[in-house]
């Protein structure tokens, strides 16, 4: 059995935040999140222990909850809307471009971590279908020759900072 | 302001962001400042809903007209200051509405009757006086004044029905949850929409958060609960935001937290974020998911009226219902129920968004046919083929065949061809083949 080290000072302050708050589960593991870019099976075990919270009930939520990922994010985090508007315009074609241009399977993240492809449900921007959405800021109305030419300018603005 | 000429207001929502409509407003700062008049306001609002021309910028005279500019690109600003507002010359290649021409345009306008959007595109999402000046909190002040149990025969007297899908009466959930026995009860907003297609409530929290609020605020009153939560879906980061300030600015002026204006009457209103789960829509999934587990539909009875969040008696409404309540309190049941058929009262928003041209949010009386809805409204068919069906009603709805056009779209009569009205979204398909693709 897995032995949690102590808990980090970050998890212990994000979990002290939430003493007396009714239903703190999901909102804890949700700061963690957004600080620390996931949430590991460690972490749970860590938060498990501070809040006296069941170790399998946090990775239940963790795993139900599409939100949660278990292991980091790529560098650029592409989220491929899927809803019916998207659907009817194209977004499987999408899906594939962005998949051919960034070498990575959709709903994983590339061996050189640059990217991770996600398919997320409707957006709510119906009406620029389809669209996607590039490290939090949304794009639409897409053809798969514009998504290619965005992640071309991803790799760039990548190259051009350091990476690669 | 006496002297002012021109109000100059850009739509700054989700759609519009993403459609570059944030340069498109800071590039009218830049050129407003250089050019020092201070009878020209600028002023960010919601969506206006139309989606189809984003990014939009409204032009009003101070007598009223109304310009309104689409497809507007950074480019573009300087030509609207220098014509428009300089020159008293509208720009017509860029116009899409104005008083005179643009007869296409008149249905669009004429057909609409905007009572849960009334604000959306009008007022500043992000400023609590914006809303006060159009008539905002007038309906918790007056509900005040008067027993609690008013409010309950308001709505039920103006016919409001839940917007959400089911269409349960509202006035009976909220009866139930008053009558239910428990001393802590809970008011709940459903802001989890998830049915693909449907945009309404992201559009109206976005543009418009503090009628959420104060609908929130009527019902708490209503059923005497001292605590709210607003369920939020995590794909709303913008809806959020603009709710966090309106509760925060709502706090401060005494509407929200202890002793509210002074009438003993307390409420407070969390907001908590779903994390990614279509079915947390469902209500007893979402109370669940706030209670903080996985979030798992479970059988009703009993329904969250008597054992809902916390095994305490639970009022839950989704946004767009909320956001009626203030203008029916305020304005008296009859703003509401002179519109809409004998048993769908009112008016619907609905979602307009696949093959059409004028894709975007509407809002019209309940009983205006399809036909009027996807031709008048929408403008009719984008790509110049045949109107073959539309989607309603989102995963559990129906294709309606264009052989149906003539339908009424209320509760009854879409729920009678074998569809339903859900949510509002309405996906107008050609080819019959992409239409069935997206029901399997």
């Amino acid at each position: 059995m897995h032995i949690p080290s102590k808990a980090s000072d970050e998890i212990r302050n994000i979990v002290a935040k939430y003493r007396n708050y009714p239903g703190a589960a999901i909102p804890i593991l949700q700061e963690i999140q957004n600080k620390l870019g996931y949430v590991s099976p460690e972490f749970i075990l860590q938060v498990a222990g501070l809040t006296g919270l069941k170790a399998s009930e946090l990775y239940g939520i963790t795993t139900f909850y599409s939100q949660f990922r278990l292991e980091p994010l790529g560098e650029n985090h592409i989220q491929i809307c899927h809803g019916t508007a998207c659907h009817l315009a194209g977004a499987e074609r999408i899906t594939e471009a962005l998949e051919i241009e960034t070498g990575t399977e959709c709903g994983t993240t590339g061996k050189d971590g640059k990217f991770t492809l996600e398919k997320v449900a409707c957006m709510g921007c119906c009406s620029l279908a389809p669209v996607i959405s590039v490290n939090g800021k949304i794009f639409g109305k897409l053809t798969p020759d514009k998504a290619k030419r965005l992640i071309r300018r991803l790799q760039k603005n990548s190259r051009e900072k350091g990476g690669v | 302001m006496a002297n002012l000429k021109y109000r100059i207001k850009v739509a700054l929502a989700s759609c519009s962001i993403a459609a570059g409509a944030e340069d498109v407003f800071a590039g009218l700062s830049r050129e407003l400042a250089s050019v020092g008049k201070e009878e020209f306001l600028l002023q960010p609002t919601g969506c206006l809903g139309m989606c189809y021309c984003e990014p939009t910028v409204e032009i009003t005279t101070a007598g009223g007209e109304r310009y309104i500019y689409g497809y507007v690109g950074a480019k573009d600003v300087k030509l609207l200051v220098e014509q428009h507002l300089l020159s008293d010359k509208p720009v017509d290649d860029l116009l899409v509405f104005s008083p005179r021409g643009h007869k296409e345009m008149e249905n669009y306008f004429n057909k609409q009757v905007r009572i849960a959007l009334k604000n959306c595109g009008v007022i500043q999402p992000e400023s609590i006086d914006s809303y006060i000046e159009a008539e905002g909190y007038t309906g918790i002040k007056k509900a005040l004044q008067k027993p609690a149990d008013r409010i309950i025969a308001d709505l039920k007297e103006a016919g409001l029905r839940g917007r959400g899908g089911a269409g349960f009466p509202t006035y009976l959930k909220l009866q139930l949850t008053r009558e239910a026995e428990g001393k802590r009860k809970y008011v709940v907003c459903n802001a989890d929409e998830g049915d693909p297609g449907a945009f309404m409530d992201r559009s109206i929290l976005e543009s418009d958060p503090h009628s959420v609020i104060e609908g929130m605020l009527l019902c708490a009153y209503a059923i005497g609960a001292e605590h709210g939560y607003i369920y939020c879906r995590a794909e709303y980061p913008l809806a959020v935001q603009r709710l966090r300030l309106a509760i925060t600015q709502a706090e401060a002026y005494q509407l929200l937290g202890n002793n509210i204006l002074g009438s003993g009457f307390n409420f407070h209103i969390e907001i908590r974020e779903g994390a990614g789960a279509f079915v947390c829509g469902e209500e007893t999934a979402l109370l669940m998911s706030i209670e903080g587990r996985r979030g798992m539909p479970r059988f009703r009875p009993p329904y969250p009226a008597e054992k809902g969040l916390f095994n305490a008696p639970t009022c839950i409404n989704n946004v767009e219902t909320l956001a009626n309540i203030p203008r029916i309190i305020s304005g008296g049941p009859e703003v509401f129920n002179r519109y809409g058929t004998e048993t769908s009262k009112g008016t619907k928003v609905f979602a307009l968004a696949g093959k059409i041209n004028r894709g975007g949010l509407v809002e019209i009386p309940m009983g205006m046919t399809i036909d009027e809805l996807v031709f008048h409204i929408g403008g009719g068919i984008s790509t110049g083929n045949d109107f073959k069906a539309i989607q309603t009603g989102g995963p559990s709805g129906g294709c309606i065949p264009a052989a149906l056009k003539d339908t009424p779209v209320d509760y009854e009569s879409l729920t009678k061809i074998g569809a339903i009205i859900g949510a509002g979204h309405l996906c107008c398909a050609i080819s019959m083949n992409s239409a069935f693709t997206i029901t399997l």
